[in-house]
Parts: structure tokens; C-alpha cells; sequence
């Protein structure tokens, strides 16, 4: 057969726009994990909840006559305040008074929390998959023109996550609170010594790894066209294998991790089987985690003396 | 002393005997068992209702060999192990016969009981093919078509009305997905007029499944059948249109439902289900219709034309038998057609029924329209 180089692009983009996603939302897995030692399974339904959310306001905001990119960002900015609040108030519920507990206890509290929320979601809304409004359109001209590789919601998709990725990184290494984090994650007792409110910064990291999960959610909602209140489990977990990909606690590696699997999975589906998606991304996991037990990037961040 | 206690047993038996008839003679009872309470509601009480229905109209004629008929219902909520116990009371019951159950799973749960018991039940609703293809359950039956004949008919119209020769199956990996391509691959190469260019399975719930899109469209695909749910049908249908990939998709009956054209909207548009024939000018489905409307006060719900088919087809085999004896009902129901809101029908040597038509619908404006009748 002979190589097919549109076809080529065409699935590298379908997985490296699958991989932002992961990485978007494994980057809020490895910022609790990198601070508190906690894997925050709530996480994948906060996304969910951002999902939600962009659905309410997109509705409400349907009416006004607005560009479809205006209700975009309005609808993802709520949704990113919105659940940035409920990732404050999880943290403050479900694990700050059990943080000199044994690591198990937050642990199956984060279960909890998840089990919470998805059925509050399924209460409070609905059970039913529910129809998220087509606010990207389906052609963008000048992706036409460069051969149509990439659909106009994976190129949003890929710019915001790539964008935002950039953002974080440069935020948590050249701003003030990015050094506080930095110094909480790498020892907190001693960070407190020296005047920083460990408090305050692991409710920042909470609220900084929430709102990026309800963006993906927000965007992801827009690319499917669809919104259910399960939707984040699936979502969640292949975040999280991302993060342990890439060596959970480590923020360079949760997006390459997140990169890594996403690419795994499309090339797969691609030029293998989409029968053998997952079992090939998971047994990459293993073999990875079997030469590099930290993950790809893990050693950097692990630096509990 | 073992002398007297054989008397006490042959008195003990004597009474256990004697006690089966006289219990029958005055009523000839009907089981129905389905879910009547719990989220599945929906999908049971309408056969309950169809099945109160038929019961009056053969009363008002006089009944079955000079006795009422009476209904004895059993809810299961659609769980299996409450099925299992509902239909231990059934048959402890006495009944004739059972009209259920409406899931597939208690169906499944409840099938070993009635089989050891010979005891006949028939399903209005479920449309798992193992329950009568597998040929393990002799005294179940069904009215209505199996998930096999929605591929069957599926693969028909591909090759017959659409004349398309390359076809992409993809499927969720559920039993009902998965059953529905493989049935459909199968009846497309029978066929000889189509190829099956690729035939994957994709993870349900998945946020993305724009790499197997472009696998439809690299193997050039004219038509995607899709073996699933329509949640994910929806998800594919975006990820087609958005990658540009515009050729039809055909789907089994999980399509043939209003959540789908809510869901995905526009993108439904032109989508192609397969579902039972529709027999709602059949004047027996207008009939039972009106008498629930008077009855209950609502317009009748899922399953209710099989309902009442069910409830016929067993009532008149037992006045055909003119017998309450499994053997004698299970006869006249394989060898005397009646008519039914959903046809004429009678029932082959494994328990479907025969006369119960497939048709496929085109989704055009929001609405079913049927398009080809196998």
C-alpha cells in the first residue's frame, strides 16, 4: 500500500487534538497530585460540570444574537470561574479535613466526591445525553485550502490547549504564586516556614486545575455536539493515565504524556484497528512505566528530599 | 409402620392433585409480567394494559372454554432477580400461561425457570436473538421481530435501494451493537453485490472518533452502518460532517427513536434506522387504541400493538387448544394465525414470530418517514 500523506496528516492532527485534550485535563491530575500527594478522581467530573455549565450559558446566551466565537469564550470563561468554585469547594469539603489523614482516606473520599457529583448531575439535569448548541462552524476556508486535515474544532481545540499549556508554564515558573507552588510542592513544611500560606496556594492549584478542566470540557462539548453527565469518567481516566504516562506531579509531563497517549491512540485506530485503541495506549503505559517506573518526565518534579 | 406412611403420602398426593384442578376451574388465568414500577415503567405498563384489554373483549364473547379470563400480574422492574422470583410466583400461581417478560435481561433470567416448569411465556419486547435462536428455550416465544432482522433488512436496503457495493461497518462492542454489524456483515456478503471495507469497533463514550472517520473515508466507503446506540451515532455523525465525510449511515431500531433526532439535530438528517413495520392504520391497532384511550384515559405507549398481539396470539391458542396444556397451547400456536394489531401472524419452530414485518425509515424534516419495507 502506498503511503498516503493526507491521510497521514490527517490522523496525526485527529491525535495530537485528542492528546491537548488529555493533557488539558491531566494537567489539573499532576498539580494536586505535585502539591498535596492526592489523585483528585472528582477531576474528571468537574470537567463534566464544565460542560454543563458552557450548555447553560451557550442556551442563555443563544438568543442575543452573538458571533458563535463571542458565545464560545463567554460560555467557557463561566464555565471556567463557574467551576473553578466548585473545585475550590470540593477541595475545602472533601479534602482539606482529612489532610493529616492517611493517604488512603482523601483517596476514597475523592471517589465519593466523583460519585457525588455525577449523580447530583444526573438528578439535578438529566440522565439523557443532551444536545450541546453547534458553535463551531464546519468549515474554516483556509483549512479547506491547506487540505482539510483538520476540522475547525480540532483546530480550536489544538491552538486553546497548545496556548493555554504555554500560559501555565510560563505562569508557574515566572510569576511570584508559580514560585510558591513550586516551593509548596516541593516541600511544603518548609514553604510554610518561610511565609507561604500552603493553604491558600493548594486552593489555587485547585482552582487553576479546574478551570482548565471545564475549558476542555467547554471545548470538547462544542467539537461533539453533546453533553451527558458520564461523560467525564472516561475522560478522567484517560487524563489520569496521561498523567502517570508523562510522571504524575510533573506539569511538562502530564502535556506530553497527554500528547503521547492521544497520538498513540489515533495512530492505532488509524493504521491499525479502533478495536485495539485502548489496549495498545495502555499496554504503551505499562511498557513505559516498566523502563521509566516515574513516568516519561517524572524525575524532574519528584524532588521529595 | 412404612405402610401407613405410603398411605399418608398417596393421601398427601391425592390432595396435591385433586387441588390443581379445582384451583383452575374457575378462572383461566394469564401472567403478565414486565416492569410495572421503576424507571422502566414506561416500556411494561402499556402490555399490562394491552394484555387487560384483550381479557375483557374474550369475556365479553363468553370467555375460554366457558371460564373468565383473568390476568395475575408480576412487576420486575426489568431486574433479573426480581424477574426470577416474580416468575416463581407465576408458576406457583397456576397461570395458563405468561405474557412477558418486557427486558431482555429478565427474559434471559426467567427462561431456565419456565423451561424446567414447561411453562410458555411470550415477550412483546424483547428483541435479543440468542433468546429464540439459541433453541434452548422451546416454550419461549415473541412478538416481535428480532435485533437480527433489523440487520437483515438493513443490509437489504443497502444493496437493493441504495445500490451501494462498499460499505464500512463500525460498532460499540455491545452485545446489541456488536450483534447487529456482525449480522449485517454476514448478510452483505451473502449478498455477493457488496464489500465490507472495514468493519471496527469504537469505545462508547469516547470524547473523539474523528480517526475512525477518516478510516471510512480512506477505505471509500459509500455507506457506514453503525451497530450501536444513538448517543454515539450522533457523536459519529458530527465527526463526518465536520471531516467532511458525507455519505449515509444506516442503523438498527436504537435509531429509530426522537431522542436521536433531538440529539443530533441537523446532523440526523437523511439517517436511515430500521424498526418494525408500521401497522398503525392496521384497524385492530386503532381498535385497541381507542378502548385504551376510553379505558385509561391516555393514548397507549411502547410496545402496546405487541402487547396486544401477545395477548391474543396466547388467549386464542388456549381456546384453539381448548386445553390449559403447555404441549397442546404451544401446537396451536405454531400451526392457527390470528390477527393482530400487528398482523396476521403464526410462529416458527423456535418461537418468532412469523408475519412481523422490518422496515427502514428516513429521517427527513424531524420525522420517520418508512422508505423500504422488507
Amino acid at each position: 500500500m502506498e503511503f498516503d500523506f493526507q491521510y497521514f496528516l490527517g490522523i496525526f492532527f485527529s491525535g495530537l487534538t485528542r492528546g491537548s485534550i488529555y493533557a488539558l485535563i491531566a494537567l489539573g491530575y499532576t498539580m494536586v497530585y505535585g502539591i498535596i500527594g492526592l489523585i483528585n478522581f472528582a477531576h474528571g467530573e468537574i470537567y463534566m460540570l464544565g460542560a454543563f455549565t458552557a450548555l447553560i450559558v451557550a442556551g442563555i446566551l443563544g438568543g442575543l444574537g452573538l458571533p458563535w466565537w463571542g458565545i464560545l469564550v463567554i460560555a467557557s470563561l463561566v464555565a471556567m470561574v463557574w467551576c473553578s468554585a466548585y473545585g475550590y469547594t470540593v477541595e475545602k469539603v472533601a479534602y482539606k479535613p482529612l489532610r493529616g489523614a492517611s493517604r488512603l482516606a482523601p483517596l476514597i473520599s475523592a471517589i465519593g466526591m466523583s460519585t457525588f457529583l455525577q449523580n447530583y448531575v444526573q438528578l439535578a439535569q438529566t440522565s439523557n445525553s443532551v444536545p450541546f448548541p453547534r458553535l463551531i462552524p464546519r468549515r474554516f476556508e483556509f483549512l479547506q485550502d491547506m487540505g482539510n486535515f483538520m476540522a475547525p474544532g480540532d483546530f480550536i481545540m489544538l491552538m486553546t490547549s497548545l496556548l493555554i499549556m504555554v500560559a501555565l508554564a510560563l505562569f508557574i515558573r515566572y510569576t511570584k504564586m508559580g514560585k510558591a507552588m513550586r516551593a509548596t510542592a516541593q516541600n511544603r513544611k518548609m514553604a510554610m516556614l518561610l511565609g507561604i500560606d500552603a493553604d491558600r496556594i493548594i486552593s489555587l492549584t485547585f482552582i487553576i486545575g479546574s478551570a482548565l478542566a471545564a475549558l476542555g470540557g467547554t471545548l470538547i462539548a462544542a467539537r461533539t455536539g453533546q453533553v451527558g453527565f458520564a461523560i467525564g469518567f472516561l475522560a478522567g481516566m484517560k487524563a489520569f493515565t496521561a498523567a502517570v504516562l508523562g510522571g504524575i506531579g510533573s506539569i511538562p509531563g502530564a502535556m506530553l504524556g497527554g500528547l503521547v497517549l492521544g497520538l498513540a491512540e489515533g495512530f492505532t485506530a488509524g493504521y491499525f484497528s479502533s478495536d485495539y485503541e485502548d489496549v495498545l495506549a495502555f499496554a504503551l503505559l505499562v511498557l513505559i512505566l516498566i523502563f521509566r517506573p516515574a513516568g516519561l518526565l517524572g524525575k524532574a518534579a519528584i524532588q521529595k528530599v | 409402620m412404612s405402610k401407613r406412611w405410603m398411605q399418608t403420602l398417596a393421601c398427601g398426593m391425592a390432595a396435591l392433585f385433586a387441588a390443581a384442578p379445582a384451583f383452575a376451574a374457575d378462572t383461566i388465568k394469564l401472567g403478565v409480567a414486565g416492569a410495572h414500577s421503576g424507571e422502566l415503567a414506561s416500556y411494561g405498563t402499556p402490555s399490562l394494559n394491552a394484555a387487560i384489554l384483550v381479557a375483557e373483549e374474550f369475556n365479553a364473547k363468553g370467555g375460554i372454554m366457558g371460564k373468565q379470563v383473568e390476568i395475575v400480574a408480576q412487576d420486575d422492574q426489568c431486574k433479573a432477580e426480581i424477574a426470577t422470583a416474580a416468575a416463581t410466583k407465576l408458576i406457583s400461581d397456576g397461570v395458563a400461561a405468561v405474557m412477558g417478560h418486557i427486558c431482555s435481561g429478565p427474559c434471559k433470567a426467567t427462561l431456565p425457570l419456565y423451561t424446567n416448569a414447561k411453562m410458555i411465556s411470550m415477550s412483546p419486547s424483547a428483541t435479543t436473538p440468542s433468546l429464540t435462536q439459541s433453541g434452548q428455550n422451546p416454550t419461549f416465544f415473541r412478538t416481535i421481530a428480532n435485533d437480527n432482522d433489523s440487520a437483515v433488512v438493513g443490509a437489504k436496503f443497502i444493496v437493493e435501494a441504495l445500490k451501494l457495493d462498499k460499505i464500512a461497518i463500525l460498532h460499540d462492542n455491545s452485545e446489541y451493537g456488536r450483534g447487529y454489524a456482525e449480522k449485517a456483515r454476514e448478510e452483505l456478503e451473502k449478498s455477493g453485490k457488496a464489500t465490507v471495507v472495514l468493519f471496527e469497533a469504537v469505545t462508547p463514550g469516547a470524547t473523539d472518533y474523528s480517526s475512525a472517520v477518516r478510516k471510512v473515508s480512506q477505505a471509500k466507503a459509500g455507506a457506514l452502518m453503525w451497530g450501536g446506540y444513538y448517543p454515539e451515532a450522533a457523536k459519529i455523525l458530527s465527526n463526518m460532517y465536520s471531516a467532511g465525510v458525507e455519505i449515509p449511515m444506516v442503523g438498527p431500531d436504537g435509531l429509530k427513536d426522537m431522542g436521536f433526532v433531538q440529539l443530533a439535530g441537523e446532523d440526523a438528517e437523511g439517517v436511515y434506522a430500521s424498526g418494525p413495520t408500521d401497522t398503525s392504520a392496521n384497524p385492530l391497532s386503532v381498535y385497541y387504541a381507542r378502548k385504551h384511550q376510553e379505558k385509561f384515559g391516555t393514548a397507549p405507549g411502547a410496545f402496546f400493538d405487541n402487547g396486544v398481539a401477545a395477548s391474543i396470539a396466547l388467549l386464542n391458542a388456549v381456546n384453539v387448544a381448548q386445553s390449559t396444556d403447555s404441549d397442546k397451547i404451544m401446537a396451536a400456536l405454531r400451526s392457527s394465525e390470528v390477527d393482530t394489531p400487528i398482523g396476521r401472524i403464526k410462529f416458527d419452530d423456535k418461537g418468532d414470530a412469523i408475519g412481523v414485518g422490518m422496515s427502514i425509515y428516513k429521517i427527513e424534516g424531524g420525522q420517520y418517514k418508512e422508505v423500504f419495507k422488507n
